[in-house]
């Protein structure tokens, strides 16, 4: 049992760690709380089941054609939104604000648009993976394998790349990189394009590891998503990554019964905060934020 | 439509506009004059409505007590939550206290023998019988409705919650004159200010923080009376964006500008029902109530943009940042 609660933890935790380096390089470089992202999430998985399911393309094609989307969908905003209010100099609470108008605004349109009902992938849902003890479905081992890749593909874009650096420089001192010549507005558009491509990935990867999905269900997703983030450090994209593995194996692991008994999984996300409390408590600049304290 | 000229529906419009006040209020006292980002209200105000249902159906006490409790709860678990939080930076703030309430909420649904689970307080008694904690609220009601002679049960309601509402804003209103309430708009301006003058930053905090939660603890227990019935689902985040956009609406840094919000949101939000033209009369009610919150948002996001200090707010005192 322990393996297979270790390899559910990685299914979720690759997932989370994803989509947390989504919210937090925007945070890094905008200083924006983005909490329309779970319902980016839910816009990703859904776009790719209206190209796998109704349209039928491979789901390969139809996941980055949906994450295109949702990239798309995330520039427009900026253009048409958060342009604008950066212009106005607001601060954290405006656009946190407008990040929860917009959510609503997605939230409802993609339920007018899909309707309540849960939806699925076409994937085998009989077919299983063992390796050793561990049994992990179709749709598990999809996400965990490409969620594995996308994690060490983001590490070597943000330590390698020119443009990974810029933006890790500009989340450090933005006056500071300006003056040294950085394009910041480009720099901007490419974070809002990586958090969205991110965003719909993350999305149709918790969509295929939970197996069925529903417009609501990237709002679920996005407080745990917070908690990885706020648990490495708000802005930082290393410490999301961390976080995000490590809260899905500590949300995972707490079912395990020789652990108190095991708790009750429908308290998991109750665990993400929990945790993550406990390290505010300890840590409160998060796990691998600096400490530049309040 | 003939609902549009209910005096019914208007009544029970005006309630819950008088319950969102008293949740908004506790907000203003946070964050309009104290500076801090809570964005659990509604988990309080669970808590509040939960503590009374359970304490009158568990234990037989009186809705006068069980309320009070009720409130006491509402406010020492903002105390509990602001411990830990209140040193919190304002983004992390903000997050643990949506994190607070869902799980609240998470609570709620799944402890079923506290508190009747998902199919809400119906299921708190024993057995299959059908729970009931307003036995007395009703009693109380209808001895109200003949001593004032007022026509019905909803108007009679609108005057109970509206006397509430009132002495709440004036207690506030005078709450905030006072030396103290200067020092909480001190800490707004400049933490590290007041603190240097030797105000106990923290302490102060956390005073707003429990009253602001007390607040939302009363507008549980009004909420649980006019409803007589609740559930988990009744304390989604969306009743806290709700009071974060009464607040909006109404102007930061204002006691009674927080009425003028929620009468405006309430108009505005029960008022879309009766949008019935095309294209929206090729819609179903389901599909309205997703339009209906669409409609929020993009009101959220205007005032956000064009409006930072409210329909009443002075720009001086306070703007959005």
């Amino acid at each position: 049992v322990f393996w297979q609660l270790v390899a559910n933890g990685l299914v979720t935790g690759s997932v989370f760690a994803i989509a947390a380096v989504g919210v937090t390089i925007v945070y890094g470089i905008l200083r924006l709380v983005n909490f329309a992202y779970g319902d980016f999430m839910s816009f990703g998985a859904l776009a790719a089941y209206a190209f796998n399911g109704p349209l039928h393309v491979a789901l390969l094609p139809a996941v980055l054609l949906a994450m295109v989307c949702t990239a798309g969908l995330s520039l427009l905003l900026d253009a048409v939104l958060w342009r604008p209010l950066r212009a106005r100099r607001a601060g954290f609470m405006s656009l946190f604000l407008a990040s929860i108008g917009l959510a609503l605004i997605l939230r409802q349109s993609l339920f007018l648009a899909y309707g309540p009902q849960p939806e699925t992938f076409r994937v085998n849902p009989y077919k299983v993976y063992v390796l050793g003890s561990v049994r992990l479905g179709e749709g598990q081992f999809i996400a965990v394998v490409t969620a594995g890749c996308v994690i060490v593909a983001i590490a070597v874009f943000l330590a390698r790349t020119t443009l990974g650096r810029t933006m890790r420089a500009l989340a450090d001192d933005r006056s500071l990189a300006a003056i040294a010549g950085i394009n910041t507005s480009r720099v901007i558009a490419f974070t809002w394009l990586l958090s969205g491509l991110l965003a719909g990935l993350a999305g149709v990867l918790a969509g295929l590891a939970q197996s069925s999905f529903d417009p609501n269900f990237g709002f679920q997703l996005l407080l745990p998503v917070f908690a990885a983030v706020v648990l490495g450090g708000i802005g930082s994209a290393y410490g999301a990554l961390a976080g995000g593995l490590a809260l899905g194996l500590a949300m995972e692991l707490s079912t395990w019964p020789p652990f108190f008994g095991g708790v009750n999984p429908v308290y998991e996300p109750v665990v993400a905060f929990v945790v993550l409390t406990a390290a505010l408590l300890v840590r409160p600049q998060g796990l691998f934020g600096k400490a530049r304290l309040v | 439509m003939s609902a549009l000229f209910s005096g019914e529906f208007w009544a029970f419009v005006g309630v819950v506009a008088g319950i969102y006040t008293i949740l908004a209020l506790g907000l203003q006292l946070e964050f309009g004059f104290t500076g801090l980002l809570n964005f659990g209200q509604v988990g309080f105000m669970a808590i509040g409505a939960y503590t009374m249902a359970i304490l009158v159906v568990k234990d037989g006490l009186s809705i006068w007590i069980a309320g009070g409790l009720g409130v006491v709860a509402a406010g020492a678990a903002g105390l509990m939550l602001g411990l830990p939080a209140a040193r919190l930076r304002s983004d992390y703030f903000a997050i643990v206290t949506i994190a607070f309430s869902e799980i609240v909420r998470y609570v709620a649904t799944n402890e079923n023998s506290l508190t009747g689970g998902s199919q809400g307080t119906i299921a708190l008694g024993k057995g299959y019988q059908a729970a009931e904690y307003n036995g007395e609220w009703e009693r109380f009601q209808a001895h109200v409705q003949t001593t004032l002679g007022i026509g019905s049960r909803d108007a009679t309601m609108l005057v109970i919650v509206w006397t509430v509402t009132i002495v709440l804003l004036a207690l506030v209103w005078l709450a905030v004159r006072t030396p103290w309430g200067r020092v909480l708009r001190a800490i707004r301006e400049d933490e590290d200010a007041a603190a240097s003058l030797g105000k106990n930053v923290l302490a102060y905090k956390l005073q707003a923080l429990v009253l602001g939660s007390a607040l939302a603890g009363v507008a549980g227990l009004l909420y649980a009376f006019q409803f007589s019935f609740f559930s988990p689902d009744d304390f989604q985040p969306l009743l806290t964006f709700f009071a974060w956009m009464i607040l909006l609406l109404g102007g930061l840094g204002r006691v009674w500008s927080v009425p003028i919000g929620a009468l405006v949101f309430g108009f505005l939000f029960s008022g879309t029902r009766f949008l019935d033209f095309a294209p929206l009369s090729y819609l179903d009610s389901g599909q309205r109530a997703y339009v209906r919150l669409i409609v929020i948002g993009v009101v959220i996001i205007g005032l956000v943009l064009f409006r930072p200090q409210g329909i009443l707010g002075r720009r001086e005192e306070m703007v959005l940042e």
